[in-house]
């Protein structure tokens, strides 16, 4: 089998994996948020009311979408003086067996916006930066909380549309709850323990030198880092977090150390986004109009996961003239494999680059600073189009709905009729919010990078000359304002500039659009619902799908075409301009 | 109202963490320790009773007597475990061009008759730094050179590196690859 087959081969199966879980999942997140009853449910139930009890939480009260936004900005803004503070006192706190010092001022910030904002932006190294309380009890419960919170912004946006002629759109604190105990502790427990079969350490001990094979001078001893890594790891990515317990993230042998562990993490990064579209449709009454979206987030996706694999595969032409071998055979996977690790070779690298970054995961397992242009433009372009193909847990979902209802005023526009989504009238309100949403992001992407290039301090962390360096500013705004949080990792980001500028950014593009959407939620509930007639465009077929697709293309072409041909584009013209 | 909600998100932050930061790890842990405790606690490889390396972790080969692993971007000493990272260097990058040549020099140097193609992998630094494996065709490269320092027959040395190789799961998942330190420590034991 040829190399090309091979990687088709495991995306077939991959696709066809994902593909059958969405309905049990999806079903099963739409009980559970709905407060059904099941198994899982049963076994939780006296904890939820436990904790309801001693929060003061009455769990059946319902909120208005004023009052969601506002227990949600509440939770967040204390999670990250959380996050905050245990960074900053992880020096006199336990658990740090490497006695390591306090994080410093703009670093503890950064990190503590970019975890309560599901972004996991990392400017520091984990291993020689954090402890092991930090971790766990901060940015591990950060990655639970930021993913349960965008779930919760996506059922209240279903139930705006589900529910008519109300003022409210559920309850905050149940629904944070609710995904927290039943959809996502169970997964991660489940994906923690398989992880560590294959590897992945969990335990509390100090790090562990051991004596090398072939020892000279200095270098006689390794010290292996420890740590609970399993259990976090779990969690970052079933909760597209994708904060690495270690700098090399994803790549590190001991956050993904087989084949086996990185399929199992591929899986569960698009597992819950991929799902929710039937949650979607469960909701609404009817399926159809979840696979409708599930469909134009693959129309999105698959292309783009293939122009990855073959910009890699094709190799660097410039290492190919030094008379280096990169030809794809039985014995290796050849291409561009600078920055990647043996195990995965090209294949499993790129499609793990593309799913991270069509969610807002941003865990990666290779390094995309070393990428090709065009496959490093891969991950860039699926941040830009605003991370909705599947989009991140919950945050993928509402993102995509603000599209379609842009794609539904399109459409209303060129037939001369008020345009409607799923029974509900699209009007002047919705439409101001959904732009606000949908501009927020590009609108910060854009301004942080053109002040950063323009400031000596945003142009000394660049890490390689010429277009490649811009290109490291430019992801570093597009994956902090998309809350994706991989980055070019050559860019220094760990300077008081970046670490400010970059929180400003994720702070912004995270509680703005949700706001939103949790606006357009209370509008929508509120309306009636309007009849289905004749002249109602169906929003389940083809013709909907090409009109979303549409939608997201237009809007991150023409944003962002400017800023990539400054990139990727003349990078790419550059480096074949000899061949 | 407003002071209300306060308390309910104090407690329910706080509460959370203590179920998710604190009691969700602890049992992974005792979990984890209780059924894959090798897994766990770093997959370490131990030869008369001491750990010798993790069979995760690569190490820093430099003779050529033994199997060389991937280059690694981590400095100032190469395969520092604390350190993990990668070269990020862009693929314009003449630092990048540079480190390739100097990777070429450094294979031809220690096995001047080879006269094979060098694998792409043998001169391009890994993701993290510490990649434990290297592909069939890097250990194919370098058995000529090893066979010859040590005295051992090519087929001896080509033998070993057939019965370490790992292929891919399920034929399509991963990469066919060898664990370094796996294949050194057999190497060592040929003697």
């Amino acid at each position: 089998m040829s190399a090309t087959t091979i990687f088709y081969l495991m995306l077939l199966a991959f696709l066809g994996l994902v593909l059958l879980g969405v309905k049990p999942l999806g079903r099963y997140i739409a009980q559970v948020m709905t407060g059904e009853s099941n198994l899982v449910v049963r076994c939780g139930a006296r904890l939820e009311a436990l904790l309801y009890r001693l929060c003061g939480i009455d769990a059946r009260e319902e909120m208005s979408w004023y009052r969601y936004a506002s227990a949600l900005l509440q939770f967040n803004v204390l999670g990250a003086a959380l996050v905050y503070a245990l960074q900053r006192l992880q020096f006199w706190l336990p658990l740090n067996p490497q006695r390591l010092a306090a994080v410093s001022a703009d670093s503890s910030f950064n990190t503590a916006i970019s975890f309560v904002t599901n972004t996991d932006w990392q400017g520091y190294a984990g291993e020689s930066t954090l402890g092991y309380l930090v971790q766990m009890a901060g940015l591990a419960v950060q990655n639970f909380l930021s993913a349960a919170t965008g779930l919760a912004v996506a059922v209240a946006l279903m139930r705006g549309f589900a529910r008519h002629t109300t003022q409210t759109i559920g309850n905050f604190w149940a629904d944070v709850t609710r995904s927290t105990l039943y959809v996502l502790l169970p997964l991660s427990l489940l994906l923690a323990l398989a992880l560590v079969s294959q590897g992945v350490i969990q335990n509390l001990h100090a790090y562990r030198d051991v004596k090398v094979l072939q020892g000279a001078g200095q270098t006689q001893t390794q010290t292996l880092p420890m740590g609970p890594i399993a259990s976090q790891e779990s969690i970052k990515e079933l909760g597209t977090n994708g904060g690495g317990f270690l700098n090399a993230n994803s790549a590190h042998p001991f956050e993904n150390p087989t084949p086996l562990s990185n399929f199992l993490q591929m899986l569960a990064i698009v597992l819950i986004p991929f799902a929710l579209t039937y949650t979607f449709g469960s909701m609404v009454g009817d399926t159809r109009q979840g696979w409708a979206i599930l469909a134009a987030m693959l129309v999105l996706l698959v292309p783009l996961i293939a122009l990855a694999y073959h910009s890699e595969q094709h190799g660097n032409p410039l290492v190919a003239a030094q008379g280096i071998d990169q030809l794809a055979s039985a014995t290796q996977s050849g291409g561009n494999m600078e920055g990647k690790e043996t195990r995965f070779g090209i294949a499993a690298s790129s499609l793990y680059a593309a799913l991270t970054t069509a969610t807002s995961c941003g865990a990666v397992n290779m390094s995309y600073d070393s990428m090709t242009p065009l496959g490093g433009f891969v991950p860039l372009f699926l941040i830009q189009l605003g991370e909705l193909a599947p989009g991140g847990v919950g945050t993928g979902m509402y993102s995509v709905l603000m599209f379609a209802i842009l794609g539904v005023f399109i459409a209303g526009l060129m037939i001369g009729r008020t345009p409607e989504y799923l029974g509900k009238k699209v009007e002047a309100l919705e439409m101001k919010l959904a732009s606000v949403f949908i501009l927020t992001t590009p609108f910060v992407v854009l301004i942080g990078t053109a002040v950063a290039v323009s400031l000596a301090a945003g142009r000394a962390g660049v890490g390689n000359p010429g277009a490649h360096g811009y290109s490291e500013i430019l992801y570093a705004f597009s994956s902090a304002a998309n809350n994706n949080g991989s980055a070019f990792g050559g860019l220094s980001a760990n300077t008081p500039f970046y670490n400010v500028a970059l929180a400003v950014a994720m702070f912004i593009a995270r509680f703005w659009p949700i706001v939103a959407a949790l606006a357009i939620a209370g509008s929508l509930a509120a309306k009636k619902r309007v009849p289905v007639t004749e002249g109602t465009m169906p929003t389940h077929g083809p013709l909907f799908v090409a009109l979303l697709v549409g939608s997201v293309l237009l809007i991150g072409v023409l944003t962002y075409v400017p800023a990539l041909a400054l990139g990727p584009v003349v990078e790419h013209l550059k480096l074949f301009a000899g061949s | 109202m407003m002071m209300r909600s306060l308390r309910s998100a104090l407690s329910l932050l706080l509460l959370m963490t203590l179920l998710l930061g604190v009691v969700y790890p602890l049992i992974v842990t005792g979990a984890a320790q209780l059924l894959f405790p090798r897994q766990a606690n770093g997959s370490l490889i131990e030869r008369d009773g001491k750990a010798v390396g993790s069979a995760l972790i690569g190490q820093d080969f430099t003779d050529p007597r033994y199997f060389w692993g991937r280059p690694s971007a981590i400095s100032p000493h190469p395969y520092d475990a604390t350190a993990s990272t990668a070269s990020n260097l862009g693929p314009l990058n003449p630092a990048l061009i540079d480190a390739v040549k100097a990777r070429i020099q450094a294979l031809r140097a220690a096995d001047p008759g080879n006269a094979l193609p060098i694998p792409v992998e043998l001169v391009s630094a890994s993701g993290s730094g510490l990649d434990p494996d290297i592909s069939p065709a890097a250990a194919a490269f370098q058995a000529g050179r090893v066979a010859r320092l040590r005295g051992l027959k090519l087929e001896q040395v080509e033998a070993l590196i057939a019965s370490h190789e790992q292929r891919r799961l399920l034929g399509f998942i991963g990469e066919p690859r060898l664990i370094v330190l796996e294949l050194n420590l057999a190497l060592d034991g040929l003697h």
